[in-house]
């Protein structure tokens, strides 16, 4: 298939791989020394992958694949507790269907869920709360995960579960946010990156200017992306004149969508429910300070960490990631997934080992999805 | 999970509980509005909004939700939420 045919404007599109090919060359990016640009949001890269941009630009140009991805860097321990909690009788265990092949050291919840335990898959944590009106004899624990454009929804839940004081509902709050994770891979004294595309749907939420650091303190250009395929090649246009005009600011190149102080309403509820952790583990990246979110005190009667006693709640319980998996490496960019020994092989989408082969957003699953059938170029 | 997806307000449905209807690609759910009312809820039928997870996060005019839509449909996740959306559904009766 032609590249040509899967873009909605295809003669946008060439204009702007044209101009994407000059800036590289003005800069000096080579196959042998490219300009490394990470995408945060797993989006983003579902959407390289599946439009085969990393083949249309020039080979001056590397994506690096970020961590955006919630599923793939869940860690196995947050699994087993997910597992622990729905394997209690009590419980009836509800989760974006996201969640349910993520393996755990014993099990993923779709095994559990085969085992007997009540495992439901549902749309929004409002299909949770309607759950627990329905079921008041059981305890409805709802598996809170996601970056900024989910936390929002948790929040506004557990505020209305308060407010009509329903006793049996409750959230497993493993959020997380962007921010965070960025600054440590900038502080990764092994990590090169040149510029960053942005997350649009959680810069909805939070606005761009939490990302202020990038450019301040790392002189390092990011543009906040919108997903479609033009706004991909759009975005990384920008990132790379500013490295040609030697400036390093935060735009927004999907300013239709994403307000510069984003949501105020989201921003508040999130402000009420939760705090930032200490510090929260990444798979694959280990613990990163204020990286994670939890519950404040007041509103433990809805923290499955406190009704349950799990999670960070609990001890800090580790687990070794599987044998032979590199999902560490691939995690942080120091090698595209092709690279790891499982990949294909002891790792598919039907079977995942690791994290990244789980969602449409892992870089693995990307790769083995798309890698096979890229686009022709121009 | 992560993508919103355009979805049209068609009716309030429990201005109390911030609750309207929304049309998803032909779908009606059920969709909390909090985080985009401003005035009165009425205001917010007939709007497009990104709807994520259940909640309303942004509105946008209509040419960007035809936009979005298209580029979730080429991604395959429009399919993956709807589907998402009936396994919530679904889930309420206990069935999966
Ligand atoms: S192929 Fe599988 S095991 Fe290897 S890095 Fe990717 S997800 Fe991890």
């Amino acid at each position: 298939m032609k590249y040509a045919d899967e873009f909605r404007d295809p003669r946008a599109a060439r204009a702007l791989l044209d101009k994407i090919a000059n800036v590289t060359d003005a800069i000096g990016a080579t196959a042998e020394n490219p300009k490394r640009i990470m995408e945060i949001c797993g989006g983003h890269t579902h959407a390289i992958f599946r439009y085969g941009l990393d083949k249309l630009v020039p080979e001056g140009l590397d994506f690096i694949h970020g961590p955006g991805c919630p599923v793939c860097v869940l860690p196995m321990a947050r699994v087993d507790e997910c597992v622990e909690l729905a394997e209690d009788p009590r419980v009836i265990f509800t989760t974006f269907g996201d969640a349910m092949r993520v393996p755990g050291s014993r099990k993923s919840l779709l095994q559990a869920k085969a085992d007997g335990a009540d495992i439901r898959m549902v749309y929004s944590p409002l299909d949770a709360l309607e759950i627990a009106r329905r079921n008041p004899e059981r305890e409805v624990v709802f598996f809170g995960l996601g970056f900024e454009t989910t936390t929002p929804s948790t929040a506004l839940s557990i505020q209305a579960a308060a407010a009509e004081g329903l006793k049996n509902f409750s959230v497993f709050c493993n959020h997380i946010t962007v921010p965070p994770p960025i600054k440590a891979l900038l502080d990764d004294p092994y990590m090169r990156l040149d510029g960053f595309v942005g997350p649009g749907h959680v810069s909805m939420v939070i606005g761009i200017h939490p990302y202020d650091f990038i450019a301040r303190d790392y002189g390092k250009p990011i543009v906040v992306a919108g997903f479609e395929p033009l706004d991909l090649l759009q975005s990384v246009l920008m990132v790379l004149e500013q490295i040609r005009d030697g400036r390093a600011e935060v735009e927004n190149q999907y300013a239709r969508v994403v307000p510069e102080h984003g949501n105020p309403v989201s921003l508040a509820a999130m402000a009420d429910v939760y705090e930032p952790r200490p510090s929260f583990e990444w798979r694959g990246l280990g613990e990163i300070d204020a990286s994670g979110l939890r519950i404040r005190p007041a509103y433990a009667a809805y923290d499955a960490e406190v009704k349950f006693g799990v999670g960070y709640g609990a001890e800090n319980r580790n687990v070794p990631e599987p044998e032979g998996c590199a999902c560490g490496a691939v995690m942080t960019g120091r090698i595209k997934p092709v690279a790891c020994p499982q990949f294909g092989r002891g790792c598919t989408p039907e079977m995942p080992l690791g994290a990244l082969m789980v969602s449409s957003e892992g870089a693995c699953a990307a790769y083995y999805q798309y890698g096979g059938a890229r686009a022709e170029a121009v | 999970m992560c993508l919103g997806i355009p979805g049209q307000i068609v009716a309030v449905t429990d201005a109390a509980r911030m609750m309207a209807m929304a049309e998803v690609s032909g779908v009606r759910r059920a969709v909390n509005v909090a985080c985009i009312a401003q005035g009165p809820l009425e205001n917010l039928v007939g709007q497009w909004a990104l709807i994520h997870v259940g909640f309303a996060m942004a509105v946008i005019d209509e040419d960007e939700a035809a936009k979005t839509l298209e580029a979730l449909r080429g991604l395959g996740e429009a399919q993956e939420t709807l589907e998402a959306m009936a396994a919530g559904d679904a889930a309420l009766e206990g069935q999966i």
